[in-house]
């Protein structure tokens, strides 16, 4: 990093933006020096991408003022970004996969003579700017031919095309692999050294110590603090995003956990899997999984939490590994095997993943135990009353009425649904994803409590969640996630707090 | 949840105001309404401008009229329709039935023209067989690229249907195939009890295909993978070869609508059997109250779009306008009969579209009035 610039390119300044109901960003602060790499962070909700998107022009500013090299702006549009020489890479790219490389470099710049387009003179200078990122493609390609992280590299060619003084790169390496990674960071130091200065968000920490010079952190909507990377240990980093000291984080730990004992008597494990591992999703990992034990599985976001659960319930299929279920080699090809094996997944995603919206709470309940039955095997009318109806009652579902439809229902009731759905299919293991998200306190207990009496009567649980108290309080041991890899596993003893497991992601970070 | 429940019913809102409103908005509110009423509406208009419409009289013990005409001519789009609705439920649409229906002809009657006695019931009942096994032939194959390989299924179904009148020119060698077996003949004109055979043929699988959806699982498989498909998949259902499956019925169905459309003639014309047959079916199944973005879907309501069709092409002719004008006037009775059902417009009517919007970004609040929840 060279020295302290002398005047930032961007300055934000006591920016709030308030949807209905929620205040997204309150009088938030935000600068941007020329030549420099800044990192955005923050849980999910933290406001990153609602300040992304006012500094974009996507989303209108209630108050503050955003002065773009010391003049006020008012960003009403992207058009209007655009001109002001902000541009922005999303982490879905951005352009016409139709158009060709020179096509999508170029959009809107062409080289014109009158009315019409000199395409000869248009490639060339799209050939310019591919060379000035070292980058070797054929500006007549399609740019769909290309992997996704060209893709992106073209998306960055075009912002140099419009002279972008700021540029955006908002989780530009989620769908990229480790070289393609390197790749990127080479373009974006080269941009950095001709003055660019670039605002840089991802979930992969590593990857933010690598590349950042500087790190604004956001929380709830408020701006946490501003650092030289070199000033901001990871531990601290990560502590600043989910709001509490490391050091009170110790102090309030004060496990609940309650009556279960860890099995010393390790019999054999209900499922084991080894090396299991799918390319571009998450390394090999193995992991035992065993009857009447709850596995809490800790992780940011993004950090390979999700497809290990997808791995472990046929959701996706491995590249690598082998699974055995009750010691016999099984291969889980989809969400049917596996549930024919006893193993049921419910998705983080309910929404999209989970609840079939337009069918009743009924139906949604009878899906998976119908489908285990196939097709021709209807549930008999009356068995499937008792059981849904033993559902709705165990589970407090509300309003009480089958023939509701789910979408009606409020976020909590249609997880205690969907809890339901797989609990008819009288699973052996449980891979609950992210069960207790945007559910309110009440309900959140519910689950709870329920995920821990169901470990009692014998089931096996994974139990996924990005708050580390809750993974805490219910497993007996955990696994820590952290850019698509399993990095460490432990016992959850007494000795084991939020903490310490801050600083397993952490130093397993600085260590790899 | 009886097989024949249209639409409104279990969305219906809570009891609210007076007895009898309550009473009306259930009524209108149900799918079913607005396509009744214009059928009850034609029906009776074509009674006044011709007298003797709805005269129903029995002759040489075989029911005669109008309405039996009517009915005999809806057989072919309920055949169709039933297959295009459950089609529709997943999510997909088949554009091919037209030239489906031309194939199975032409492979029926080219079988029987070459048969040494095209009127022996064995060879008939082959011939028949050959029709539906030939149409479900191309259903597999549509299944195969929309299921298989992911096609959209506008794009899939297209190419049969293109395709398909080439493919069944080649089999009658471009003649236009005549025959005459007098068996054959019946299952268009026959009767059976008294009613014409199409209908019977029509109104029998009509029930089994109600007991083959409502009866089994399928009906909910097909609407769960129509309303959300990774879901459905999460959940254990075999998405693809459910969706292959139904694709496979409604080839069947095709091919079985062929044979009833093409018998009373015997001649298996390709260019003309079918034609734009595929519409009149998804008329059917919009009229029936299923939606074309799939999910939820009525099998009971192709009854009335079936009956809705036939009575409007022949009220063109009973009010003596030139038959060419037909396509309007099914245009103008889908449009009024979709914008009488649509939500949005009632809505609209009822001043509040701000439930809607609810759905917007922020954070995950309850998109529905409370209202609902609390019935």
């Amino acid at each position: 990093m060279s020295a302290a610039p002398p005047a930032p390119v961007v300055q934000m300044t006591g920016i709030s933006i308030a949807f209905p109901g929620v205040k997204a960003l309150d009088d938030v602060g935000f600068r941007l020096f020329p030549g420099e790499v800044h990192a955005l962070m923050g849980e999910n909700g933290a406001g990153k991408s609602t300040l992304i998107k006012a500094l974009t022009g996507v989303y209108q500013i209630d108050s503050g003022r955003i002065e773009v090299e010391g003049r006020e702006v008012r960003l009403d549009g992207p058009s209007q970004a655009q001109a002001a020489g902000i541009s922005t890479v999303y982490q879905e790219v951005n352009l016409c996969a139709n158009l060709t490389v020179a096509e999508n470099v170029m959009l809107g710049h062409e080289v014109r003579h009158g009315p019409f387009i000199d395409w000869r003179a248009t490639r060339r200078k799209a050939a310019e700017y591919l060379h000035r990122l070292h980058l070797d493609v054929d500006p007549r390609s399609m740019l769909s031919s290309h992997t996704i992280a060209v893709q992106q590299l073209c998306a960055i060619a075009r912002a140099l095309v419009v002279d972008a003084k700021v540029l955006v790169l908002d989780e530009p390496t989620s769908s990229l692999d480790n070289a393609e990674v390197a790749e990127l960071f080479r373009v974006v130091r080269s941009l950095k050294d001709d003055g660019v200065a670039v605002l840089f968000v991802s979930h992969f920490l590593d990857q933010i110590y690598e590349i950042s010079d500087r790190i604004t952190v956001l929380r709830n909507g408020r701006l946490v603090g501003e650092h030289m990377i070199a000033d901001l240990p990871r531990r601290d980093l990560i502590a600043a995003m989910i709001g509490k000291s490391g050091d009170a984080l110790a102090g309030i730990e004060e496990k609940a956990r309650s009556t279960i004992t860890i099995h010393s008597d390790r019999e054999e494990p209900f499922l084991t899997a080894v090396g299991l591992g799918k390319n571009g999703s998450v390394q090999p990992f193995d992991v035992d999984l065993y009857a009447g034990e709850i596995l809490g599985v800790a992780g940011l976001l993004g950090s390979g939490r999700t497809e290990l659960a997808r791995l472990l319930s046929g959701a996706d299929r491995p590249d690598t590994g082998d699974v055995r279920v009750q010691s016999a080699l099984t291969r889980l090809t989809s969400p049917l095997a596996a549930l024919s094996r006893g193993i049921a997944y419910s998705t983080e995603d309910r929404k999209k993943e989970g609840i079939v919206g337009d069918l009743t709470v009924r139906e949604n309940i009878a899906l998976a135990m119908q489908a285990r039955r196939g097709t021709w095997r209807p549930i008999p009318r009356r068995q499937l009353d008792d059981v849904v109806a033993r559902y709705i009652t165990a589970l407090q579902i509300s309003p009480p009425n089958p023939n509701a439809l789910i979408r009606n229902l409020s976020g909590g009731n249609q997880q205690k649904v969907l809890l339901a759905r797989w609990l008819a299919t009288a699973p052996r293991l449980l891979i609950l994803d992210e069960p207790t998200r945007g559910i309110d306190v009440g309900a959140k207990a519910e689950i709870q409590k329920l995920v821990t009496e169901l470990a009692q009567d014998g089931m096996s649980v994974v139990f996924i969640s990005s708050e580390l108290e809750e993974v805490l309080r219910l497993s007996q041991r955990l696994v820590v996630m952290r850019d698509r890899q399993k990095v460490d596993e432990l016992v959850n003893t007494d000795d084991v707090t939020t903490a310490t497991i801050l600083e397993t992601i952490a130093e397993s970070g600085a260590r790899a | 949840m009886s097989p024949t429940t249209a639409p409104g019913q279990r969305a219906a809102g809570p009891a609210r105001g007076s007895r009898g409103a309550d009473v009306w908005r259930e009524v209108t509110h149900h799918g079913l309404f607005w396509p009744l009423l214009a059928l009850v509406l034609l029906i009776l208009a074509c009674g006044v401008a011709s007298p003797g419409f709805l005269d129903v009289t029995v002759r040489d013990g075989h029911l005669f009229g109008q309405l039996v005409d009517l009915m005999r001519n809806s057989a072919t789009p309920l055949l169709l329709a039933l297959g295009m609705c459950l089609v529709i439920a997943t999510g997909g649409i088949d554009l091919s039935v037209g030239a489906v229906m031309a194939i199975a002809l032409a492979v029926s009657l080219t079988y029987l023209d070459n048969a040494a006695d095209p009127s022996a019931p064995g060879t008939v009942l082959t011939a028949v067989l050959l029709g539906l096994a030939v149409g479900g032939l191309g259903g597999m194959f549509n299944g195969a690229m929309v299921a298989g390989l992911g096609i959209q299924p506008f794009i899939a179904t297209m190419i049969l249907m293109v395709a398909g009148r080439g493919i069944a020119m080649l089999i009658t060698q471009g003649q236009i195939t005549t025959v005459t077996s007098p068996p054959f003949k019946s299952i268009g004109s026959g009767f059976v009890l008294g009613v014409p055979t199409p209908v019977v043929i029509a109104v029998v699988t009509f029930g089994l295909v109600v007991l083959l959806v409502r009866r089994t699982a399928l009906g909910m498989f097909l609407e769960s993978i129509g309303i959300n498909r990774e879901a459905s998949r999460l959940a254990g259902v075999r998405s693809r070869r459910t969706t292959w499956t139904v694709y496979v019925i409604a080839g069947v169905l095709a091919g079985l609508a062929g044979l009833v459309y093409g018998a009373p003639t015997m001649a298996a014309d390709a260019n003309n059997i079918g034609l734009m047959k595929e519409l009149d079916a998804i008329m059917v199944v919009v009229l029936g109250g299923t939606k074309l973005d799939g999910g939820r879907f009525y099998l009971g309501g192709l009854l009335v779009g079936a009956m809705l069709l036939s009575t409007l092409e022949r009220a063109v002719i009973i009010f003596q306008l030139p038959s060419q004008t037909t396509p309007l006037f099914k245009a103008l009775v889908l449009i009024a009969v979709c914008v009488a059902a649509s939500p949005t417009l009632r809505a609209m009517l009822r001043g509040r579209r701000r439930a809607d919007r609810s759905d917007a970004p922020a954070a995950p609040v309850e998109t529905t009035p409370a209202q609902e929840v609390t019935a």
